[in-house]
């Protein structure tokens, strides 16, 4: 486990919620923030705001230099060969349908297939069928084994000839299943299609290869790795992304403005248009220089303690059943559940009652709840800063929750 | 634990109304359906009337939710039964105004649905108490036109 000390970093969990010290397990919708990021946002409003790329003067270089090296911290972060390949987007939902809009309506045509599964948030789900209703393209799903994981054999054989695309999440926020991206990559490389990654839920829990991967396509928030909301980014293979159209036009992102045409500047600015996020890049940057200050394995393996713990407290509670891998060290540091007799949002109001925050609902992923066979469910998420006590007030809450609802 | 403040929320009238919910099912005779969801949090409920020369004549519904959707839902069919159209739409109306923390008109008699009161409080969960109302005011809207 990691010290216990981590928590002073952040200032927002000490406080009471509804009479009680707050514990937050909701990390999964969006984590805390050190002081680290804090201050490093505030420093640059302070001392360093600026637009970028433009002026001449001190502040100008300083902001510039703020958010190209923030590039440089997502490149080292993703491993990936360039900062040409790392464009900042608002985040994973930005950079999904940046690829969809660019590289989908260029290269998908009527009968090509993408290839999704059930568990996907909508947010790799929805660009994928506007994709499909603008080209005549198949929008398909590869179904899930009855635990929640997803089996390679499956992910084969839903693969065709003409299969273009395939889109999946690295770890669900749902189950906490955490796919086989770079097996599944290959089997999508061996029938010439694309593999996309959404790393929304995997960035901030595991350490992330591209060029090991292989992906081509790569998207994360900054939000979820204790940065600021508002900034992510999309890694794209530079050979993909220079064929690629800009989506979005306007300042920043040109070269040459012409009164009928105009041409764009290189990779990676072309797809920056307009005054770029530049606090939260610097944020962002901020967020993952301290993530990997505690080390991204050390926090890997946290996250399975605690999930491993949580699992076995929780069974002890009466009527409660919990989705995905049985095997917590099959998952990522998320546990969703239903309590038998309590609806989870009822169950979320009694737990916000006793300070801990929960997520009730369908979680952004209604075609898993279809495949789940529920309406909603609850979910506990863990991040580095969370504790055994906090499971221990966690199902201290169930309990009650049982008993108010008896 | 926080009691007190949940047992504003989840007053025993409430409980008793999720509990064994009146008037659930599907009406056969209905002429008004309608369908309602709660986007963000999954809650949906399939709302019958029977509306006959502007009175609501029956009332079913079925549905997925949390206590305080499901309660609701059973309270606000109790209410509209045998009232005409227009008093149906103005308790919906006075219902939000309830959400809102708003004082209501005295000549509304609410009843049971009062103890609904307390849901304001709770910003949260305003959406799931209002979701079988604004079925309601839909449904009847689309049968007068
Ligand atoms: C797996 C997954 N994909 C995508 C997203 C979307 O991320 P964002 O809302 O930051 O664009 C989320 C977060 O909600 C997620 O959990």
């Amino acid at each position: 486990m990691l010290n216990k000390d981590i928590r002073n970093d952040f200032p927002i969990l000490d406080q009471e919620v509804n009479g009680y010290p707050l514990v937050y397990l909701d990390s999964a919708a969006t984590s805390q923030k050190p002081r680290q990021v804090i201050e490093a946002l505030s420093n640059y409003y302070q001392n360093d705001n600026a637009n970028v790329h433009r002026g001449v003067h001190t502040l100008g270089n300083r902001a510039t230099e703020g958010y190209e090296g923030a590039r440089e911290t997502v490149r080292k972060f993703l491993n990936a060969s360039s900062t040409e390949e790392i464009v900042f987007t608002r985040g994973t939902t930005t950079a999904l349908n940046l690829i969809a809009q660019s590289y989908g309506r260029a290269n998908i045509g009527e009968g090509d297939e993408i290839l999704i599964t059930y568990m996907e948030h909508h947010s790799n789900i929805i660009p994928w069928q506007q994709l499909a209703k603008a080209t005549g393209a198949v929008l398909k799903y590869i179904d899930l084994e009855e635990d929640g994981t997803l089996s390679l054999e499956k992910v084969s054989d839903a693969m065709t000839d003409r299969t273009k695309i395939v889109s999946i999440m690295y770890v669900s926020n749902v189950l906490g299943t955490m796919n086989p991206i770079k097996e599944i990559t290959e089997i999508a490389h061996a029938h010439n299609a694309i593999m996309v990654v959404d790393a929304a839920q995997a960035a901030p829990h595991l350490k992330l290869d591209v060029q090991d991967l292989d992906c081509d396509f790569l998207a994360f928030s900054g939000h979820k790795l204790c940065g600021p909301t508002g900034i992510g980014a999309l890694y794209g293979k530079k050979a993909l992304l220079n064929e690629m159209e800009p989506v979005e036009f306007g300042g920043e992102m040109i070269d040459f403005v012409g009164l009928y045409d105009s041409s764009w500047k290189e990779l990676p600015w072309k797809f920056e248009g307009g005054t770029p996020i530049i606090a939260g890049a610097i944020g962002m940057a901020a967020a993952i220089d301290y993530i990997e200050s505690i080390g991204l394995d050390n926090i890997e393996k946290h996250e399975h303690e605690l999930v491993a713990y949580a699992m076995e407290q929780m069974k002890t509670v009466e009527g409660l059943e919990i989705y995905g891998p049985r095997d917590s060290s099959k998952r990522a540091g998320i546990v969703t559940f239903n309590l038998d007799g309590v609806h989870p949002h009822d169950l979320a109001t009694v737990l916000d009652m006793n300070g801990v925050a929960v997520r009730a609902g369908h979680h952004c992923c209604q075609p898993l709840m279809k495949w789940l066979d529920v309406s909603a469910t609850a979910r506990a998420s863990f991040y580095l800063y969370n504790t055994k006590e906090d499971v221990d007030r966690l199902v201290e809450g169930l309990r009650m929750a049982k008993e108010y609802f008896q | 634990m926080g009691n007190e403040k949940l047992d504003q929320l989840y007053r025993s009238v409430i409980m008793d109304h999720y509990k064994t919910p009146r008037n659930k099912g599907v009406l056969e005779s209905s002429n008004v359906t309608i369908d309602m969801n709660n986007p963000t949090c999954g809650d949906v409920i399939h709302l019958t009337l029977q509306v006959e020369n502007d009175i609501v004549k029956d009332a079913k519904f079925e549905g997925e939710g949390c206590s305080i959707s499901m309660a609701s839902a059973s309270m606000m069919t109790q209410l509209i039964k045998g009232k005409n159209t227009e008093d149906a739409v103005n308790a919906a109306h006075a219902f939000s105004d309830m959400m809102l923390g708003k004082d209501i008109d005295d000549s509304m008699d609410f009843g049971d649905i009062e103890a609904l009161t307390g849901v304001a409080k709770f910003p949260a969960r305003i959406k799931c108490a209002t979701l079988p109302w604004k079925a309601m005011e839909k449904g009847i809207a689309s049968d007068s036109e």
